[in-house]
C-alpha cells in the first residue's frame, strides 16, 4: 500500500520526534560514540545467550514547511534519536528499543530482546535460518548530495513556496497548498557479524495542489505537483534545462524540478479540468508518463515479488500475493509481454531506496525481478533467502524508525527502459484512439494484486496519433497479468524517469517506507476505461 | 512516567507554565503504556512493548506562535523546550488565522474511556490470548494470522489562560485472518474495546474461521448494481468518509461534497434517507470518547446528520468565528442509529442479493461525490430466497456513500465496529443496500 490508508496515507514525518534546531541538525553524533554504544549492546546480548545480534543507532530528522495561499501554516523541525537492538536467542528473534542511551540503558534493552527472544522461542515452529553475511568492518555511506537541504535557510524555502503559491493565484486558482518535505537518516548499524556502518541518507520532496472552483456550477478541481519525491538534495529545486522534457501536453522532469514552471502550468490545466470532456467509457490503447506508472508498477508489480506477503506474513493485513513460489518455481510464469524487464535495485543515483547497505548490515545491489516478460525473483531479506536458495540476501531489510523493527520493504522497483530509440512524442503518433495520463491520483488494488484500478491528474484524449484535447472522469481496471502482457512499446532510456512515494505503509504496528520506481513513457493496448462521473440527487 | 494522574498531571503542567515568558502558553501533556503481538503463519512473528511521553509547548506572542516537543522531564529539560517553543514563536511569521488560547471550560462529567483490566494486561495476557486464537486455528487445521495490541494512556492540557483538561483511556484491539491450507478460502474478523474483559479472541477467530471455511469454491457472477447486506466491518469504511468529509471549511471553500453551487454548503438539506441518523456523544457506554478536543474544546453529544439531514459541520476555532457558525470539534467516534434485526434477519428479508462481510483499499476516486473504489475481501456470499447459497469471487465496486445512503433499504442492529482502514472505533448497523455497484471482478482470494 502506499499513501494512507491502509492505513497506508500518513506522511507521519513531522509528527514523532522532539523540535530541534537547525545548528543542531547539522551535527552528526560521533561515529567512534555511536560505535562504543553498539558494542555495549552487542555484549550484553551475547553475554545473555544471543547467538546473533544487530544494533541501529537513529538518528531521524525531518524538516517540513507547509504554506496555503500566502500564508505560511506550519514549520517545523524535529528529531527522533535512539537505539532498537535486534537478536537470535534459542533460534528466534527478539527485540526492544530505548531513546535512553547511557551503558545501562542500553544493556538493559539488549537483555530485554534476549528474553523476549527466549520467550517467543517457546511459540516457534522452526528456528531461524540466516544468510551469511560478512562483517564490512568500519565503513560508510552518504547520499551524493550537492546541497544539504537542512542547510538552507528556512526563509529561503519559504519564499520559495509563497512565490509558487503567488503564481497559481495569479493565474486564477482560487486556492493552494504547497509543502516542502526533507529528510535525513543518521543511522548506524552494527552486528555480531563484525560490522560497524555508518550512513546519512537524504530524501527531499516538493510537493503542491492547485484548486480552481466553478462557483456557479458547484464544482472544482485540482492539479498536484508532477514532481518526485528524490533521494536527492535541495539541488533537485533548481531547476536546469537538460532535465527538462518539453514538446508534449506537460513538461517533464529528471532530476531537476522547475516548481514554478510546473505550478504556473497547473493552473492552466486546472482550468482545462473544469471543461474538460467526460471519457467514453471502452477500451483504449494507454500511454503512461512516468509521473503515473510508477504508482501502477508500485502496487502491481513492487507488492506482489515481496517474498513475505508471498509467504503469508501480511495475509492479515497488506495481503498475500497471487505470485506464488511455484509460478516462480516453473521459469516460465508470463507476468508480462516480452518487453516487459523489471529490476530491483538499491543503489540508482538519486532514488528514494539508494543506501550503501540496508538495516541488517547487506551490502546493496540490484538483480532482475521480471525478465523478458518471466518472473525470475523477489525481493528477500536474511531470513527468508534459504526459501529461494539464495546464498546472499538481496538487502531489502529496513525499519522506518530506531524503535520500529526491520522487516522486509520493498527496494526500487523499475521498469527498464526499451533498447530502440523511441521519445514519447513518436510513441504518441502511433496511437489510434488513446488515452496520455500523467501523474497520480486515485488508486486501489486487492489484497493478492490482481484486480486494480487507476486515475490520473491529466487524462489527454490520443486520435489517430494526435492529442486532441482533455478527458475527465476517467479510471482504468485491469488484472496485473493481463495488463503487462498487453505492454508494447517503451520510450527509451531519454526518457527514463523516477517517481516515487514518501509512506509505502506495510505492518502491524504500520511502518513506512519511502522508494522509487523508474520507467520510461510506456503504451498499453486495449485497457478496460470507466466514467467515474456521478450526480448527487 | 507513562500514566500521570490526573493531581501529578496539573503539578506537572504548573511547573512546565511557570517557565514561561511569552504572552500567552499552552501544554499538551500525554502518556501511553502498551504492547502487541503479531503472527502469521501459525506462529508468533513479532512482538513488543510500547511506553511512550510527549509534551508539547505551544508559545504565542500577537499572532506569532512556536511549538517544541519534548520527551525528557527533568526541570532543566522542561525549561528548555519552554525557551525553545519561545524562540520559535520569535522567529515565526504571524499568522492570521492564530486564535487565543481558551479560557476555562466545562467538559461535565468524566467518560468511561479507561478500563482497569485493559491497563493491567501484560506480556501473559497478550500470550494467552494469541495461544486462544491460535489453539481454535490449529484445531480446524487453518492457517491463522492476527495482530493483538493494547494500551493505556492519558492526555492532559493547561494553558496560561486558565484552561485544565485530563482524560485517560485504554483501547484493545484484535483482528484475525484465517486462510484455509489450499488458500481457497479467507475470513477475517476485527474487534476495538476500551474494556479487554469484553475481548474473546476465542470467538472472534471462529468466526473468521466460519467465513474461510464458508468462502472456499467461489463462483464468478457477473458484475453490476446488486442489492448487499454490508457487515459493519464494511459499513464503517464506507461511511467513515462520509464523516470525514463534515468539515465547515472545506464546504464553504466550495470543495468537498458537503458544498453546493452558488457557494452555499448542504447544511439543512435533505442529503440522505430519513432514516439515517448520525450522531456523537463521547459518554456513549459502548463508544466512550474523551469529554474534550486536543485544542481544549469540548466535545459534546452533537447530531451530525438527523433524519438524512445535514444538521452540523464540524469545524476549527478559526473558521468558527470568521464565519458565525457553532464551534465544534471534529468528533472522536461516530454513531450511526440502527434498527432491531440481527442480521440473520436482513438475510432471511432478502430475495436476491450480496452478503459483504468485509470491504479494502477504499480510496477517493471523485471528492465531489465522494465516489470512493474498493473491493470486497475475506468472504463475499450470495443470498436467494433468504439464505446464503454460496460463496461468490470478490469485486471491485465503485460508490458514494452518500449514494449508498439514499438507496437505503433496511438497517440492522448497531454494535460496536472498527476500521480496518483507519482503526477507528464506530457503533454502526448492518445495512442493506439497493443498487450498489459492481464494476469488475477479482480472483483474489
Amino acid at each position: 500500500m502506499t499513501g494512507v490508508g491502509i492505513g497506508a496515507s500518513m506522511v507521519h514525518l513531522p509528527l514523532f520526534g522532539k523540535e530541534i534546531s537547525v545548528e543542531d541538525a547539522l551535527t552528526p553524533v560521533d561515529v567512534q560514540l555511536k560505535k562504543r554504544m553498539a558494542d555495549v549492546a552487542l555484549n550484553a546480548a551475547r553475554s545473555k545467550g544471543a547467538t546473533y545480534a544487530d544494533v541501529r543507532i537513529g538518528r531521524y530528522l525531518n524538516q517540513v514547511i507547509a504554506t496555503r495561499e500566502s500564508q505560511v501554516q506550519n514549520i517545523a523541525n524535529s528529531e527522533s534519536y535512539g537505539m532498537g537492538v535486534r537478536v537470535i536467542a534459542n533460534g528466534s528473534w527478539g527485540f526492544a528499543a530505548t531513546n535512553n542511551l547511557d551503558n545501562d540503558s542500553i544493556a538493559k534493552a539488549a537483555e530485554m530482546a534476549v528474553a523476549i527472544a527466549k520467550g517467543n522461542a517457546k511459540l516457534l515452529v522452526e528456528p531461524v535460518q540466516l544468510a551469511p553475511q560478512k562483517g564490512f568492518g568500519e565503513v560508510s555511506w552518504k547520499t551524493p548530495l550537492e546541497i544539504n537541504a537542512f542547510s538552507v535557510p528556512i526563509t529561503d524555502k519559504v519564499n520559495m513556496l509563497l512565490n509558487a503559491n503567488n503564481e497559481a493565484v495569479k493565474g486564477g486558482a482560487k486556492y493552494v497548498n504547497s509543502n516542502l518535505f526533507m529528510v535525513n537518516e543518521q543511522k548506524y548499524f552494527a552486528s555480531t557479524d563484525g560490522s560497524y556502518i555508518d550512513q546519512d541518507i537524504h530524501r527531499i520532496w516538493p510537493t503542491f495542489t492547485v484548486t480552481r472552483i466553478d462557483p456557479a456550477g458547484g464544482k472544482f478541481e485540482t492539479r498536484n505537483a508532477l514532481s518526485a519525491p528524490m533521494g536527492m538534495g535541495y539541488e533537485y529545486l533548481t531547476p536546469k534545462a537538460s532535465e527538462k522534457i518539453k514538446g508534449g501536453p506537460v513538461t517533464m522532469y529528471k532530476k531537476r524540478y522547475d516548481l514554478l514552471e510546473d505550478i504556473r502550468e497547473a493552473t492552466t490545466h486546472v482550468a482545462e479540468k473544469l471543461k474538460a470532456k467526460p471519457v467514453l467509457p471502452g477500451k483504449y490503447d494507454l500511454v503512461l508518463d512516468p509521473t503515473h506508472l510508477f504508482l501502477t508498477i508500485h502496487e502491481s508489480v513492487g507488492h506482489p515479488t515481496e517474498l513475505d506477503r508471498v509467504l503469508g506474513y501480511e495475509a492479515n493485513y497488506a495481503g498475500t500475493s497471487f505470485l506464488t513460489l511455484d509460478k516462480w518455481e516453473s521459469k516460465k510464469f508470463n507476468f508480462g509481454s516480452k518487453v516487459v524487464n523489471v529490476i530491483a535495485d538499491k543503489t540508482e543515483s538519486g532514488s528514494l531506496g539508494a543506501v550503501g547497505y540496508d538495516d541488517e548490515g547487506v551490502k546493496c545491489g540490484n538483480w532482475d525481478i521480471i525478465r523478458d516478460g518471466i518472473l525470475v525473483n523477489y525481493q528477500t531479506i536474511r531470513d527468508q533467502a534459504h526459501i529461494l536458495g539464495l546464498k546472499a540476501s538481496q538487502a531489502c531489510c529496513y525499519a522506518d524508525s530506531w524503535e520500529s523493527i526491520q522487516f522486509q520493504r520493498m527496494p526500487n522497483v523499475s521498469l527498464a527502459p526499451g533498447e530502440s530509440v523511441l521519445s514519447a512524442a513518436d510513441l504518441v503518433k502511433n496511437v489510434e484512439k488513446g488515452i496520455y495520463m500523467f501523474g497520480r491520483n486515485s488508486y486501489s488494488i486487492d489484497q493478492q494484486r490482481y484486480n486494480f484500478q487507476f486515475s490520473a491528474q491529466l487524462a489527454y484524449e490520443i486520435k489517430e496519433g494526435k492529442i486532441v484535447g482533455m478527458l475527465k472522469d476517467a479510471s482504468y481496471q485491469a488484472n496485473t497479468q493481463e495488463f503487462w502482457n498487453s505492454c508494447t512499446q517503451l520510450c527509451d532510456k531519454n526518457d527514463y524517469r523516477l517517481g516515487g512515494t514518501f509512506a509505502d505503509g506495510k505492518g502491524q504496528p504500520g511502518q513506512v517506507s519511502a522508494v522509487s520506481h523508474g520507467s520510461p513513457t510506456t503504451r498499453f493496448n486495449g485497457v478496460n476505461v470507466i466514467n467515474t462521473g456521478r450526480k448527487l440527487g | 512516567m507513562a500514566i500521570l494522574t490526573k493531581e501529578q498531571a496539573k503539578a506537572l503542567l504548573t511547573k512546565v507554565l511557570s517557565y514561561s515568558k511569552a504572552e500567552q502558553c499552552e501544554v499538551n501533556l500525554s502518556g501511553s503504556d502498551g504492547g502487541n503481538i503479531r503472527y502469521a503463519r501459525s506462529s508468533v512473528s513479532t512482538s513488543g512493548g510500547i511506553s511512550t511521553n510527549s509534551l508539547v509547548v505551544n508559545s504565542a506572542f500577537g499572532k506569532k506562535s512556536g511549538v517544541a516537543t519534548i520527551n525528557e522531564f527533568d526541570d532543566a529539560s522542561l525549561e528548555k523546550v519552554v525557551r525553545r517553543a519561545e524562540e520559535l514563536a520569535q522567529l515565526a511569521p504571524e499568522n492570521p488565522e492564530f486564535m487565543p488560547f481558551l479560557g476555562p471550560q466545562e467538559y461535565g462529567p468524566e467518560s468511561p474511556t479507561f478500563s482497569e483490566a485493559t491497563a493491567a494486561m501484560g506480556p501473559k495476557e497478550r500470550a494467552d490470548a494469541v495461544q486462544a486464537s491460535l489453539n481454535q486455528a490449529k484445531e480446524n487445521k487453518l492457517n491463522a494470522a492476527g495482530f493483538l495490541s493494547n494500551s493505556a494512556g492519558f492526555s492532559a492540557m493547561m494553558n496560561s489562560n486558565g484552561l485544565f483538561a485530563y482524560n485517560k483511556s485504554t483501547d484493545v484491539a484484535f483482528n484475525i485472518t484465517i486462510r484455509t491450507e489450499d488458500g481457497k478460502g479467507s475470513g477475517y474478523a476485527t474487534k476495538g474495546y476500551n474494556d479487554y474483559t469484553k475481548l474473546n479472541t476465542k470467538a472472534d477467530t471462529a468466526i473468521a474461521a466460519k467465513k474461510a471455511l464458508a468462502s472456499v469454491t467461489a463462483k464468478a457472477i457477473e458484475p453490476g448494481k446488486y442489492t448487499v447486506i454490508l457487515e459493519p466491518t464494511a459499513v464503517a469504511v464506507m461511511l467513515e468518509n462520509l464523516f470525514f468529509d463534515l468539515d465547515a471549511r472545506q464546504a464553504d471553500e466550495g470543495r468537498s461534497s458537503m458544498s453546493k453551487p452558488g457557494g452555499k454548503t448542504k447544511v439543512g438539506e435533505q442529503l440522505l434517507d430519513e432514516r439515517v441518523n448520525i450522531y456523537s456523544d463521547p459518554w456513549n457506554p459502548e463508544l466512550p470518547t474523551s469529554n474534550w478536543n486536543g485544542d481544549g474544546r469540548p466535545q459534546q453529544k452533537v447530531n451530525w446528520i438527523e433524519k438524512g439531514v445535514v444538521k452540523n459541520l464540524y469545524t476549527s476555532r478559526y473558521w468558527a468565528e470568521k464565519t458565525g457558525i457553532k464551534s465544534l470539534p471534529s468528533p472522536d467516534g461516530a454513531i450511526m442509529v440502527g434498527g432491531t434485526k440481527t442480521l440473520e434477519e436482513l438475510i432471511k428479508g432478502t430475495e436476491k442479493g450480496i452478503l459483504v462481510t468485509r470491504l479494502w483499499y477504499i480510496r477517493p476516486v471523485d471528492p465531489q461525490t465522494l465516489l470512493l473504489t474498493g473491493l470486497t475481501r475475506d468472504g463475499t456470499f450470495y443470498i436467494e430466497n433468504g439464505e446464503i447459497k454460496f460463496p461468490v469471487k470478490n469485486f471491485r465496486f465503485n460508490e458514494s456513500p452518500i449514494i449508498m445512503l439514499n438507496n437505503l433499504d433496511e438497517m440492522g442492529r448497531s454494535e460496536r465496529t472498527v476500521s480496518a482502514e483507519s482503526n477507528t472505533n464506530y457503533l454502526l448497523p448492518p445495512l442493506k443496500i439497493r443498487d450498489f455497484t459492481f464494476t469488475s471482478l477479482s480472483d483474489a482470494v
